[in-house]
């Protein structure tokens, strides 16, 4: 399943685009309570958001952005069937990317 | 008992002479604090980042960005952040949270087909200033809030 929610709605005209991923976020400072044991830093990294084939956001993120990030942004116009496209990578490497359809 | 307590007291000052150099470093530190002095940073973490980020830059600062942000932040692990600017033609976003220990949070390079708007959720270690820097053709623009941390973010 993938990690990345996406929702969008559309109000005056304009889209509101929002997105939860669930990540743990972790930076390295956090220790297992069962294990006393510094848990490795785990974040995002850059997160990219995709309107069809056009890049219109790229975020660098660090760790102080809280575990399962949500983040909404404000697309000025588009037409149904549009794709939205977002992926992300992090610190391991690991990434992730879902599609979403205006409607 | 006499003779034994009056070498009890002289045994005692000799020991005392012999090691007053340590003595006097732990009386009078400040030959030692002065090192410490000079070991600490000069910038506070986020004129460092902010100093990194921008090259020195000026920033001016605005009342064109609006930060929505809970005065009062309940758990600091997730403090929720909106982000509105009137300001034309922002490129990009910097959230800085300055006294997290990595004070630059997210950079989000926007392009012009969206507003200028961000919401994202925050994790803030403790009571401290959120900035918030947008960049645009005309310079660099800052806006700040302060944002009350009733329990730190580092417990996740």
């Amino acid at each position: 399943m993938s990690t990345i929610k996406i929702r969008s709605k559309r109000s005056d005209g304009k889209i509101q685009i929002r997105t939860l991923i669930s990540h743990p976020m972790e930076h390295g400072r956090n220790r297992d309570k069962a294990t006393n044991q510094l848990i490795p830093a785990h974040f995002i990294k850059q997160l990219t958001v995709m309107h069809n084939d056009k890049i219109i956001v790229t975020a660098d993120l660090s760790a102080s952005i809280s575990k399962d990030p949500y983040f909404a942004f404000v697309l000025k116009s588009g037409e149904a069937g549009d794709k939205i496209t977002i992926s992300w990578v992090d610190n391991r490497g690991e990434h992730d990317s879902a599609t979403h359809e205006l409607k | 008992m006499r003779g034994n307590r009056r070498k009890f007291m002289q045994q005692t000052l000799v020991l005392t002479a012999a090691s007053s150099p340590l003595f006097g470093a732990l009386l009078f530190p400040e030959a030692a604090g002065a090192e410490i002095a000079v070991a600490k940073p000069v910038l506070s973490l986020l004129e460092a980042g902010l100093k990194d980020l921008f090259n020195g830059a000026d920033l001016t600062e605005t009342d064109q960005i609006g930060i929505e942000i809970p005065i009062i932040a309940e758990n600091g692990a997730v403090v929720p952040l909106t982000i509105t600017s009137s300001l034309s033609q922002v490129k990009a976003i910097y959230i800085l949270v300055e006294k997290n220990p990595i004070p630059l949070s997210a950079k989000f390079v926007l392009a012009p087909e969206l507003e200028v708007f961000i919401s994202a959720r925050l994790k803030m270690a403790e009571t401290s200033d959120v900035w918030v820097i947008a960049e645009s053709d005309e310079g660099l623009f800052s806006a700040r809030k302060k944002v009350k941390v009733t329990i730190g973010g580092c417990g996740g």
